[in-house]
């Protein structure tokens, strides 16, 4: 652990211990809030079931969105691509050679006989989407602002447009039917659990408070020494393993596959989640990931028709008014308050600004 | 495709390309004076595309007009609720916001009139083809390469011969200098908008009139590639938003004429690998704008 090398003071041993004990509050709480959440869950029925599940899975999303995007502070829009690659790899490996007779006859033999275990499966969708990325990220990490985001932007389309036209591999615009769907509560939880650690682990690391220095100011920490194309790559691959093994989840919770699935509106719905949350902590990845499921759930409630308890009628919303409500709920958030629900700080953070206690100053409110 | 009459790839390269200029034009004009890269510009061609549909009974004049108000009216409200308020605030936050308003806008439409693509056919004239030099080419295309370059004539004229067009362009250049020697900022960006709301429109009722749907998605089609377009001529200068959208044109044209059958569909994919490669080679575009880099 490097927690303490964002304190420029000097320490002392016990005060080094406590301020890793406080740092880690933040982890522990996100990792009980994601147990408590699959534990409540767990007593539900088997729809509501269904929605925390994947909540789950867009956590871990999310999460991948974050580790990039949200130390960086480059807009990334390819994560949704590095999903779909790793939610086809591990269809590929995973499916029974029988079934992909049938959907994808024209794989290479190899391949179409291959069936590995579902956990190896779930790691290489994590490895390729993060090889890709490698290969990728290395020239564009260079780019910052509009440039990043137009790029990531083309990898997007570029993974859709290939994934939707390479028919043999991927079955095209159809859908690949028939995929085990393994991933329940225990599964889902631990994974989204796993993805918080590793965020939590990498902006704790000299590369994840290097990456954020230059988040603040880019010619600043380069003047310090960061080289920033490089602490980017590194978040880069990370966030696009963790994408890729969010797809898998999304493949094996839904069961089947369609490339249409992957695309803006996926893009869109994380990139709410993200920013609504506050995209400059990991705690507002996750909370933003809840509240936002918390609203759709509520507003795919108000479609079906809820019975206020007393009321005599019915309230019914007209189906696709809940898609306008996100978007209406995102530009709020960014016009009212652009550090989202958690103020872009993690829980310690915030503890500590509660209990009035003098610390050191974030740069953000430095600006304010 | 396949007909590999010189003439043909001619006059689809001027057409495609005509209509991706005035994408990235109009895209071009908001990035130039906000540095805003504006997502929501596909739904002003959308909304557009709607409104030439739901007048498709009138006549033609009148669907024009009405579309034409409808993306200048859209264009002013997306600027007066959603991008003024972020004037200060950095890039990065305006893009998102702009993706929001988009589909905001988009979710709004396929909400009120459903996501099923509807036939309309605004200009049933231009349908039939005449003959040129031995290539079949339809009147529509004509008429779409004829408006490209009556647009990019008025833009031009707008830009280098009016003051609301000296004061863009000094406002370009460099925003904050140009409000201190008295351009008004606000009149600046509402005339970007407006102008931006206008080549909207017409490319909508020229891609509407070649294609004969609308659909709540048809902008975003169109003005991704505006972005490429954009992108590639250098983000920030209009000439090379004009140049990047005929150059897009020529691409896309070429590729589907000589990219062998299998490859076919990966079309816009090798167009998006242009655009990183762009990116990575020359950053600011092609035809970089003056002023754009970032002072520290």
């Amino acid at each position: 652990m490097t927690a303490y090398a964002a304190a420029p003071h000097a320490i002392r041993p016990a005060e080094r211990l406590s301020e890793i004990w406080r740092r880690s509050a933040t982890l522990l709480v996100l990792i009980a809030a994601i147990a408590l959440l699959a534990l409540l869950a767990g007593q539900a029925d088997a729809v509501l079931q269904r929605r925390v599940i994947f909540c789950l899975v867009n956590l871990v999303a999310v999460v991948g969105l974050y580790i990039f995007m949200g130390n960086s502070g480059v807009l990334n829009f390819s994560v949704v691509g590095f999903m779909a690659i790793g939610a086809y790899t591990s269809a590929l490996l995973s499916m029974p050679a029988a079934m992909k007779g049938t959907f994808l006859p024209d794989l290479p033999l190899w391949l179409g006989a291959m069936q590995v275990p579902h956990m190896l499966a779930l790691l290489t969708a994590g490895v390729v989407p993060a090889l890709i990325a490698l290969l990728v990220g290395f020239p564009i990490m260079r780019l910052s602002g509009i440039g990043a985001a137009i790029a990531t932007l083309s990898l997007l389309f570029i993974a859709y447009i290939v994934l939707g036209n390479w028919d043999s591999l991927t079955g095209g615009q159809g859908s690949l039917m028939g995929l085990q769907t393994y991933v329940k509560l225990p599964v889902a939880a631990a994974v989204a659990g796993g993805a918080v650690a590793v965020a939590f682990w990498f902006q704790e690391t000299r590369w994840g408070i290097a990456l954020r220095a230059s988040r603040e100011d880019e010619v600043a920490a380069r003047a310090s020494g960061i080289r920033i194309p490089r602490v980017r790559l590194i978040a880069f691959v990370l966030g696009a393993f963790v994408a890729g093994v969010a797809g898998a989840l999304f493949a094996h919770f839904q069961g089947t596959l369609r490339v249409e699935n992957f695309y803006l509106d996926l893009t869109f719905l994380l990139m709410t989640m993200l920013v609504v949350g506050g995209s400059r902590s990991l705690t507002g990845a996750v909370a933003g990931t809840f509240a936002i499921s918390l609203v759709t759930e509520l507003l795919r409630q108000t479609e079906v028709g809820v019975t206020l308890p007393g009321a005599a009628v019915t309230l019914q919303t007209p189906a696709g008014l809940g898609d306008v409500a996100l978007a209406g709920v995102m530009l709020v958030i960014i016009l009212f308050r652009p550090n989202g629900i958690s103020g872009g700080r993690e829980i310690d953070e915030m503890w500590r600004r509660r209990a009035g206690r003098k610390h050191r100053k974030l740069p953000e409110e430095r600006n304010a | 495709m396949g007909n590999l009459n010189p003439i043909q790839i001619l006059v689809d390269t001027v057409s495609v390309g005509g209509l991706y200029a005035l994408t990235a034009l109009g895209l071009g004009l908001i990035f130039s004076v906000m540095r805003l890269a504006n997502f929501a510009h596909a739904e002003l061609v959308t909304c557009a595309a709607y409104a030439v549909f739901a007048l498709s009974g009138q006549p033609v004049a009148v669907a024009i007009v009405a579309s034409v108000g409808t993306a200048m009216v859209l264009a002013l409200a997306t600027e007066r609720l959603a991008f003024r308020p972020l004037r200060s605030a950095d890039q990065t936050t305006m893009l998102i916001a702009s993706f929001a308003v988009s589909m905001f806008i988009q979710k709004l439409l396929i909400f009120t009139v459903g996501s099923r693509p509807k036939p309309v056919d605004p200009l049933p004239i231009l349908a039939q083809p005449i003959a040129i030099a031995g290539a079949q080419v339809s009147l529509l295309k004509l008429a779409t390469i004829l408006a490209c370059i009556a647009c990019l004539g008025a833009l031009t004229y707008l830009l280098r011969r009016t003051s609301i067009g000296l004061h863009m362009r000094a406002a370009a250049e460099d925003f904050t200098m140009a409000q201190l020697v008295g351009v008004r900022a606000n009149s600046v960006i509402l005339a970007a908008f407006v102008l931006s709301g206008f080549l909207a429109a017409v490319v909508a009722l020229l891609f509407v009139a070649q294609t004969g749907f609308v659909h709540p998605r048809l902008g975003v089609q169109i003005v991704l590639v505006g972005f490429v377009a954009t992108v590639i001529g250098g983000l920030g200068s209009l000439p090379g938003a004009a140049a990047g959208g005929f150059l897009v044109g020529a691409l896309a044209t070429l590729l589907q004429a000589l990219l062998p059958a299998e490859l076919r569909p990966f079309r816009e994919a090798f167009l998006f690998l242009i655009v990183i490669l762009v990116l990575l080679f020359r950053p600011n575009g092609l035809w970089p704008a003056p002023g754009l880099k970032e002072r520290v």
